[in-house]
């Protein structure tokens, strides 16, 4: 049986990084015409390496991320997921001992370059947490936090952005009777899409979301998977999931990672219906993660 | 198959038995003690009647019950059924030099309540019991007789009452200024001489002389209203049927207890508690109010708390949030939770050492020359008190408030970064919010453990008698470089360093109990202040 554990444990000692990355490439060679001309890349990720300290989480990670369309990153548990997720936003920053290497282009500039303005990048490319994070504040002002601290004073002006957000997020009618009242008095799934709303209302151009609906219900899943249809329109959305199901619902593209490192990148139906690596394939079959 | 022994120590039972027994015991101790506090404390106010005692001598004894104890046999062989004596307070301590006596049951003839038994509440010499028997204006006889001379007396007493409240205004208000007037020429003076100060010094001499003149017109006028003050006098005679004149004008309050309602004892007994929490102390403290101790205990107290509240806090934020946490941090950790531990009399001698001597001894070099050799902060005084408490408190607000930061949640950074904010803007927005329940918690803590320390403040600046207030009327205002009264060294002082320690028992529990009260107050105000907090950033763990 493949794998066996301890290739699955040590896949850098049985498989060479460099096989393994040919291999992907290879996976991008071979399907050009997944990707009409019309569609741009947003965000180029080419030979990105992830430390924390002295260990490795990711290794030489390419991939291109299409503009208004939406991502999903799969994968097992300690896989690499939301560290690469994490390393777009820059979150990792905070980690000590944290190190990248490698380009990672946002709109053909380097995230990682010394004249990026770190509040900027983040003000572009915005999150939303696998746990439901509203300030202890009222959901007015959560909403507004964004849009306060990149310098809008004005009244009107804030009121305008908090209701887009608020409706960006689904969330406007069930909460504009009650703007000034704590956030923490919203259910689970509303308190997410109050995190979303908070995250639209710096106007990103991505939104990285880490596991959105893991604590919630199907019902707030369902909501924010919708949700997510129409975000599209406007942004470039990234999503982490474990759920095979739901990356097959919500996204355009799919990346299977497994072990810090990118199995296989492409379509989604591509990678569900007919994936080009069997490690993939047992993963996407529930055969092993 | 487990033995039932076992079976029953498995189950818990016996762990439950002894955790309750633990809080019930500790909880017992306390309100014990608060019980005995209270008791004590509140029944000082409580004006008890007049007992007329008539001995087998044939003497009487007039006074206040206040107490009662069995003789144990062991003392006395002859009296095998053990008789008690009681405990009487019997004033008029410049008759008989005591302000108790035991009296022992079995000499005891006859017990009565005599309505005309009167007590005079004296501004010197403590209560006198007895009976009126003249007025005099001056040397000439006003009134004779009980009746008549007490319903004479009434109105006399209020008039000298307002009379001292007059003198004292010009001498603590009026004069005090004028001194304080004076006090500054004498210094421009002195540094003119110095050779700091530009200007004439006829200027000066002129602007002295001035003062001096209008001091001396207020002495006229003072001594006008204390010839006045002792116009009157009573001539009072005690059971035995010895004399005693005195003069009204020390007389704060006449009453007969016994022929008092319990609705008229229980005005009395409020206006006593007034009056002590609001007047200043008499006779070597034991007598009258404890307000400039309450004063400079809670003064002591907030200036303690707006110096360790900003250094604990920013301590605890360098420490937990931008310092990296390595062994140094580490280190700083351990000798801060130790500092906590050093025993405040070190404290004491630190403060005496550093703010007082080094600091105090050089801001007077160098800003009051003028008034050397006299010390101004290079003595002790409330600001070197307060700093040297806000140091002995820093470690438990800076626990405290690492405690809440750690409290707050990852999420709520990681939200507000990848919002765009800063390093700073998180802290300001979003974790100290979340985290000041936690802060004010440390200081709850630290400022409970600053109004009861006393060690520390016999070093740095507190005494037994304040003349004056920190913070009165003359400019500027505040003045962190006096000396003041505290209610946790006025216990102290009372309870073991007065001459009258039987009179001053009373006075002690009252301290003790005011002191818990002020502290329980403060408590209650940053309590609520808390609770309006997390109210606000609801959510928050702590």
């Amino acid at each position: 049986m493949y794998p066996s554990p301890s290739v699955t444990q040590q896949p850098s000692q049985s498989q060479p990084l460099s096989s393994q990355r040919f291999d992907v490439q290879d996976g991008h060679l071979q399907s050009p015409d997944n990707r009409s001309n019309s569609q741009a890349v947003k965000l180029a990720l080419q030979q990105v390496n992830f430390f924390y300290g002295s260990s490795q989480a990711l290794f030489k990670i390419d991939i291109e991320i299409m503009k208004n369309q939406v991502t999903s990153f799969i994968g097992p548990s300690g896989c690499g997921k939301s560290t690469l997720l994490r390393c777009l936003n820059r979150l990792n920053d905070l980690i000590e001992g944290a190190r990248v290497e490698g380009a990672m282009l946002l709109d053909g500039v380097d995230i990682n370059g010394h004249d990026v303005d770190i509040t900027d990048l983040r003000k572009r490319v915005g999150m939303v947490f696998q746990k439901s994070n509203p300030f202890p504040k009222s959901i007015y002002e959560n909403v507004a936090y964004g849009p306060r601290l990149h310098g809008i004073r004005n009244r009107a002006q804030l009121d305008q952005i908090v209701e887009e957000g608020l409706k960006g997020a689904g969330l406007w009618e069930e909460v504009k009777d009650r703007l000034q009242a704590s956030a923490f008095g919203l259910s689970g799934g509303q308190q997410q899409r109050l995190c979303i709303a908070r995250a639209l209302a710096v106007k990103p151009d991505v939104l990285l979301m880490d596991e959105p609906c893991s604590a919630l219900d199907p019902v707030a899943t369902a909501k924010i998977e919708e949700l997510l249809f129409s975000l599209k329109q406007e942004l470039t959305v990234i999503i982490v999931t474990h759920n095979m199901q739901q990356a097959a619902r919500v996204s355009d593209w799919t990346a299977f990672m497994y072990l810090g490192e990118m199995v296989e990148f492409g379509l989604t139906k591509q990678i569900f219906t007919n994936p080009s690596k069997k490690q993939t394939d047992d993963y996407i079959t529930g055969r092993f993660g | 198959m487990r033995s039932p022994f076992k079976t029953f120590l498995a189950s818990g039972n016996v762990f439950i038995w002894g955790c309750a027994a633990g809080v019930s015991v500790s909880l017992l101790m306390v309100f014990g003690l608060l019980l005995l506090i209270v008791i004590n404390g509140l029944g000082y106010f409580w004006t008890s009647n007049v007992v007329d005692l008539t001995l087998k001598s044939g003497q009487h004894v007039m006074g206040q019950l206040a107490g009662r104890e069995v003789i144990p046999r062991s003392v006395t062989p002859d009296r095998p059924e053990g008789k008690g004596r009681l405990r009487v307070k019997i004033g008029n301590r410049d008759i008989n030099g005591l302000d108790f006596k035991w009296v022992n049951e079995d000499q005891i003839v006859s017990q009565a309540y005599p309505a005309d038994a009167a007590l005079l509440e004296r501004r010197e010499w403590g209560n006198m019991y007895g009976r009126v028997k003249a007025v005099y204006k001056g040397e000439t006889l006003q009134v004779e007789g009980n009746d008549a001379g007490w319903i004479a007396l009434a109105p006399l007493i209020s008039a000298t009452n307002d009379l001292h409240q007059q003198i004292a205004r010009i001498e603590q208000i009026e004069i005090g200024s004028i001194n304080a007037e004076l006090e500054q020429a004498r210094l421009k003076t002195r540094s003119f001489e110095l050779g700091k100060e530009r200007g004439s010094l006829n200027d000066l001499t002129a602007q002295i002389a001035a003062a001096e003149s209008r001091y001396q017109a207020k002495t006229v006028e003072l001594d006008a209203l204390r010839t006045q003050f002792d116009e009157y006098s009573v001539l009072m005679v005690d059971a035995n049927g010895q004399e005693k004149q005195i003069s009204v004008g020390q007389i704060i309050r006449a009453l007969h207890p016994n022929e008092m309602g319990l609705l008229h004892k229980s005005w009395i007994y409020l206006t006593n508690v007034w009056s002590v929490v609001s007047t200043e102390p008499r006779e070597a403290n034991t007598e009258g109010g404890i307000f400039p101790a309450i004063f400079g205990t809670v003064m002591m107290v907030i200036i303690m708390s707006l110096v360790v509240a900003p250094f604990g806090v920013l301590a605890a934020l360098y420490l937990r949030e931008y310092a990296r946490q390595g062994v140094m941090v580490r280190l700083v950790r351990i000798a801060v939770n130790n500092l906590a531990g050093v025993p405040s009399i070190v404290f004491g001698v630190f403060g005496l050492g550093f703010f007082i001597y080094a600091i105090g001894g050089t801001l007077d070099t160098l800003f009051f020359p003028e008034r050397l050799p006299t010390p101004t902060f290079g003595t002790g005084g409330i600001l070197w008190a307060s700093l040297t408490l806000a140091l002995l408190t820093v470690p438990v607000v800076i626990v405290a408030t690492e405690e809440g930061l750690a409290a707050v949640p990852r999420e709520f950074r990681e939200g507000s970064l990848a919002l765009g904010a800063t390093k700073l803007e998180t802290m300001l927005k979003v974790v100290i919010p979340s985290a000041l329940p936690g802060i004010l918690t440390g200081l709850i803590l630290a400022m409970a453990r600053a109004a009861g320390e006393v060690a520390p403040l016999m070093l740095t600046g507190v005494v037994k008698l304040a003349p004056s207030l920190p913070v009165d009327g003359s400019w500027p205002f505040f003045h962190f470089d006096r000396k003041f009264m505290h209610l946790g060294f006025h216990i102290y002082d009372v309870g073991f360093q007065s001459p009258n320690v039987e009179a001053a028992k009373p006075m002690v529990y009252i301290t003790t109990l005011v002191l818990i009260a002020v502290v329980v107050l403060l408590n209650c105000t940053a309590i609520v202040l808390r609770n309006h907090l997390r109210k606000k950033y609801a959510g928050s763990v702590l």
